[in-house]
């Protein structure tokens, strides 16, 4: 492969920057190459990560989903009204999915019933789920959990470093990427991201999968509300705040379209970690949360405005 | 008399791969509707955008009333007095009819502010100039695709253009608004206007151009007076060859019912909709714009609900709710609009063919390049498609080449019922015959085929039967020997002949 | 077609008013004159800042401005901390600052979005946290709180030197000029240009990159003004001000018929939309629901604003389509 296609790809791109960001930070303290520290703090980004797989499906489809944080909010609510009345851990798992699926369900049905740009419902959405969280508890919080459920967010695989988060991200990534690239349904969810009419006239079932992707994304934000319950003990009404828009970057900084029909998903998942390290090497010097959302925002930026700046100044050492 | 008011010498124009125009010449004169013919791919729309100012021509010259011109950009030309009609109609469908005409120029007041009122009568004005009775605060989505059309026209005369494109104006048309267009450039070029009009219509050819330019594969290969030009030479030089049968049309015997319809009815579009399907016949659907046609067939395919009224195949009447019911039954729909509607341009020639039969092609959902690669060769073989390879994009094919792509698409899906909307619109004379062969060969395999269609000569060529519908309903059936373009034309207008010719 | 325009913001206005009916006969004292000024304070912020957003969605092509909470954040708190350090400058001239600021941040998303070419959705995205990421970078994550306000900078949104409250004013400003704007000047027409289809708008000339950058510029100015309200308004500038404000501004776009793709819209239809969420707001203690019941509220209502102008819209659209067939 000539140098140009591989320096021209986004995902090379990306995975070069992530070395970057690797070497910079193992530079910048000590602290950084330690190999618990690395499996650490992955705990920081594994939930996001989870959501940015389905959100990677529904952006490939040129819809959008903007209420996964406050789908998450609202399951971590009903699982903390679960556990206060003495539900198993079992059950809090059913009914952090279960909520997750039903709000995304909801989010589809609207969408493809009424016809409705993704966009507008989900705004709407996003204030409604959150909305409730605030509603029922306001200013109190749920911090009554049952030991058992601290395993999911806290919890390491038996004898290793290796976080249970972490390896449930990583098989679920495979099989996210496994069904996008190497299935039928990958293939559909493509078409219909190019081109929805013409899908619907050569036989997919587009809106039936338009469905089926926002009950998945709002399942994943729902198994994400467990994991990340389950890591801080306890759920309050901002829970996951802000996260809807950092899955989008990330999403998109991993080269997928916000148009759709275009994208791979190792990029997002090179991204998830791209952006999970920078944090983490921001924050062992110390940089406040806010001022690496300075970063996180440029780097979205550069991130789109790169590949179009490359091919100009490609087109014009040719020329 | 008719001065020479525009003159291209020795045009080229190149792009990566394609030369699109090889020192083409081209003159008009004031007061002269000229026909510019040629194939898909011959260089009409590459030439088109030269005039207004898209692209830059790579050599050659561009003679403006006796001056030398250089079209910079679109603003440029349309204030050197050109304008353009689109193919597809490029308007503001959420603003109304006189803020599409001003938009870019808006009139304005002596406070700066934009003078409305002024605006208004103008419209008013132009509309009623070319006899057009359309109420000018309509948003214009709230108009038939020929208003829009015609819309567009008083948009150009607006500009006060002086060289009017027309690009395919009629293909959408009914042939009471193809009259009216008739009417209005024969006017103008009685002010003196020249008209470049861009057709594969020898309908309107004939009717109304003075004089013709042929090019082919991006050439200049002659000109010359209509109506001292008969259709063959025409045809000759277009393809370089003559062409004896436009439909080439094989008996073929008609067996049983494939497919029976009964009282379809969707309320405003179409009523009381009832035919019968065999094999190996092609049963013609004929009508005006607005008729319903493709309506009807939408509702067959499962785009749309009937409200009311029954399908039946092989004599088991069944519900279709999605284009995938449809599939899984054995019905194939080329549609109207191949761009939007039948390929996906972003994707290659592979991922479109196989898209209707992708789960059948996957083991437990898993994709299979192999067999992919299979289905592709043999209905892209099949169909003729002229490509590089078939991981090419769809979008870099030309216009005939796409609707081969959406044919073999449809083939592959082994159909039992293969509905046709317009499968010939725009595109070249070769490829529509050989398309017309390709139907007949279908009909020859047993295939039940609706051909929707408003070229009588295609229906009269290549239809069993005909169904005639106007405003929703069916007003005339023929078997073919006894249809005539009259009665086609009568029944396809309703009983109201005042409105025709 | 003025007759449909009117329809859509017409039967807005009906619905508001009631809505605001059915508020009163729960609690009578939602009616009083003095409540209903009380909303109109409350909601003039929103008025003004849902009227640039309306401009930057109807200028199509995916047109938003995510950013508009965070540049009141940052311009309030440059304005704020200029006021601490710097009371004596006077309030005329930090008027100006504000919204040169303001014109600033907008600019930058303008750029961005007209020149780079960068989908609006992510450029905003991404000033909205580096805007935000800047009000802690200056404050050092402190506030400027009310006794560190000079009292003219306190006072500027309370005043009442014309019958009604500055804050008010400067809505009604921003309203008449707005509206003005995009119905009676040539390039407020061409924002529905652009927006309606973008190519037909670059064939008859329509220069697409300015008209993209002035609309974010513009939502920029009035961001600007909007901070510096915000922050005398409640008399603090805080690194959370103004948080989630961007959702209220496209809501109240929607709600006011604002289509999201872009090409219709109009300045009283969004005023509409705003006050409507206002209502809603301040109906909450009124009826007796905590004030944290505010936003699944508005998010219900949204979302019932959204589905009952779609499917409103679409049957008139079928009857008038077959109207205009013959």
């Amino acid at each position: 492969m000539k140098l140009s296609n591989i320096y021209a790809k986004w995902e090379s791109i990306l995975f070069l920057l992530f070395i970057l960001v690797v070497v910079f930070n193992s530079f910048l303290s000590p602290y950084f190459l330690d190999y618990f520290n690395i499996m650490n703090t992955t705990f920081n980004f594994m939930e996001r990560a989870l959501v940015a797989l389905s959100m990677t499906f529904i952006i490939l489809c040129a819809d959008i989903d903007i209420s996964v944080a406050g789908i998450i909010a609202l399951s971590s609510l009903f699982m903390g009204m679960a556990a206060a009345h003495g539900a198993g851990t079992a059950t809090l798992v059913v009914i952090g999915l279960g909520v997750g699926v039903v709000a995304g369900l909801l989010n589809g049905v609207i969408i493809t019933k009424f016809d409705i740009p993704s966009i507008a419902v989900t705004i709407g959405s996003m204030s409604l789920f959150r909305g409730i969280a605030y509603a029922v508890l306001g200013d109190k919080a749920y911090t009554k959990y049952p030991k058992s459920f601290e395993y999911f967010g806290q919890g390491y695989i038996p004898g290793t470093v290796i976080p249970f988060e972490l390896v449930l991200f990583i098989v679920l990534a495979v099989v996210f990427g496994f069904v996008l690239h190497r299935t039928s349904f990958g293939r559909k969810l493509y078409a219909i991201g190019n081109n929805s009419t013409a899908s619907k006239y050569s036989g997919i079932r587009v809106n039936r999968i338009r469905m089926f992707l926002f009950s998945l994304n709002g399942f994943m934000s729902g198994l994400a509300a467990i994991l990340l319950t389950s890591r801080i003990g306890s759920t309050r009404p901002n829970i996951a705040n802000g996260w809807e828009l950092e899955i989008i970057t990330t999403v998109v900084l991993g080269g997928i379209a916000i148009t759709g029909g275009k994208g791979k998903m190792i990029g997002v998942v090179i991204g998830i970690f791209l952006i999970g390290f920078l944090k983490f090497g921001m924050g062992l010097v110390n940089i406040p949360g806010k001022v690496m959302n300075i970063v996180i925002g440029f780097l979205l930026i550069i991130a789109i405005m790169l590949p179009e700046q490359i091919e100009n100044l490609r087109k014009k050492a040719g020329s | 008399m008719n001065e020479l008011i525009l003159e291209l010498r020795g045009v080229s124009k190149s792009f990566p791969g394609i030369k699109a125009l090889d020192r083409v010449d081209f003159k008009i004169r004031s007061g002269e509707v000229h026909a510019l013919i040629g194939e898909n791919g011959a260089g009409k729309s590459t030439l088109v955008k030269i005039l207004t100012g898209i692209y830059q021509p790579d050599e050659g010259e561009i003679v403006l009333n006796g001056k030398r011109v250089e079209f910079k950009n679109p603003i440029v030309s349309q204030e050197a007095g050109i304008a353009a009609i689109h193919q597809e109609a490029t308007m503001f469908p959420m603003l109304s009819v006189v803020e599409n005409i001003y938009m870019g120029h808006h009139l304005k007041n002596r406070f700066g502010f934009v003078n409305w009122k002024q605006m208004r009568k103008n419209t008013k004005y132009l509309l009623s100039r070319l006899g057009l009775d359309i109420n000018p605060n309509i948003l214009v989505k709230d108009l038939s695709t020929a208003q829009r059309h015609m819309v567009e026209i008083v948009k150009a005369l607006s500009l006060n253009a002086n060289i009017i494109i027309m690009d395919e104006p009629t293909s959408a048309f009914s042939m009471r608004e193809t009259e009216e267009l008739y009417k209005i450039i024969r006017q103008l070029r009685e002010e003196g206007k020249a008209i470049i009009f861009i057709s594969h219509k020898f309908e309107d050819i004939y009717e109304i151009a003075d004089y013709f330019t042929v090019l082919r594969d991006g050439r200049y290969v002659g000109e010359g007076v209509v109506s001292e030009t008969p259709q063959d030479k025409i045809i000759n030089m277009m393809v370089g060859r003559s062409l004896t049968q436009m439909f080439p049309k094989i008996d073929v015997e008609i067996g049983d019912v494939v497919m029976e319809v009964r009282n379809l009815s969707l309320n405003g579009l179409f009523e009381d909709i009832s035919f019968e399907l065999h094999r190996g016949e092609i049963l013609g659907f004929f009508g005006l714009i607005g008729a319903g046609r493709s309506e009807v067939m939408e509702s067959i395919f499962g785009i749309v609900k009937p409200e009311r009224g029954s399908i039946s195949l092989g004599g088991e009447e069944i519900v279709i709710n999605s284009p995938d019911d449809a599939i899984k039954r054995g019905i194939g729909y080329v549609p109207e609009d191949r761009q939007t509607e039948g390929t996906i341009l972003s994707m290659n020639i592979r991922e479109n063919v196989t898209l209707p039969i992708i789960d059948k092609l996957s083991g437990r959902g898993i994709l299979n390049r192999i067999k992919e690669n299979e289905i592709t060769n043999k209905y892209g073989k099949r169909m003729e498609i002229k490509a590089s390879s078939w991981e090419q994009l769809v979008n870099n094919l030309s216009g005939g080449n796409q609707q081969k792509v959406v044919l073999a698409k449809w083939l592959a899906t082994e159909p039992r019922i293969l509905i046709l909307d317009e499968p010939t619109k725009g595109i070249d004379v070769a490829t529509k015959s050989r398309v017309h062969e390709f139907i007949s060969e279908l009909a020859a395999q047993g295939l039940g085929i609706i051909l929707v269609s408003s070229e009588i000569p295609e229906i009269l060529g290549m239809s069993d039967n005909i169904v005639v519908m106007h405003e929703g309903r069916i007003t005339a059936r023929f078997k073919r020997e006894e249809a005539s373009s009259e009665d086609l034309l009568k029944a396809a207008m309703g009983t109201s002949l005042e409105r025709a010719i | 077609m003025k007759a449909l325009l009117k329809r859509r913001e017409f039967s807005l206005f009906i619905f508001i008013l009631f809505t605001v009916f059915v508020i009163s006969l729960r609690a009578p004292r939602f009616l009083e004159w003095s409540n209903l000024y009380d909303i109109l304070n409350d909601t003039a912020i929103l008025i003004m800042v849902a009227i640039g957003q309306f401009m930057v969605i109807t200028s199509g092509n995916g047109g938003i401005d995510l950013s508009v909470a965070s540049g009141i954040a940052l311009t309030g708190m440059i304005v704020g901390m200029l006021n601490q350090y710097h009371p004596e400058i006077p309030i005329g001239v930090i008027i100006l600052i504000a919204m040169f600021v303001g014109l600033i941040l907008g600019s930058f998303n303008g750029i961005l979005v007209a020149y780079a070419g960068i989908p609006p959705i992510i450029t905003t995205l991404g000033t909205m946290s580096i805007y935000r990421g800047f009000v802690f970078v200056l404050s050092k994550g402190e506030w400027v709180s009310a006794d560190e306000m000079s009292n003219s900078f306190r006072h500027l949104p309370h005043g009442t030197p014309f019958g009604v409250t500055n804050i008010i004013l400067f809505a009604i400003i921003v309203v008449v000029l707005a509206y003005i704007f995009t119905t009676r000047t040539k390039t407020g027409r061409e924002i529905y240009g652009i927006g309606g289809n973008r190519t037909a708008a670059q064939y008859v000339g329509i220069n697409i990159r300015k008209i993209s950058f002035m609309v974010y510029a513009i939502s920029g100015v009035i961001v600007g003004l909007a901070g510096l309200l915000w922050v005398s308004r409640y008399a603090s500038a805080q690194n959370d001000t103004a948080m989630g404000f961007e959702l209220q501004t496209v809501a109240a776009c929607v709600i006011g018929g604002v289509a999201i793709m872009g090409g219709s819209g109009t300045v009283p239809g969004v005023v509409l939309g705003a006050i409507f969420l206002g209502i809603i707001n301040n109906a909450l203690p009124v009826v007796n629901l905590s004030p944290f019941y505010q936003m699944a509220i508005q998010g219900f209502v949204i979302i019932f604003a959204i589905v009952a102008n779609t499917v409103v819209g679409r049957k008139t659209q079928a009857s008038l389509a077959r109207k205009a067939k013959v």
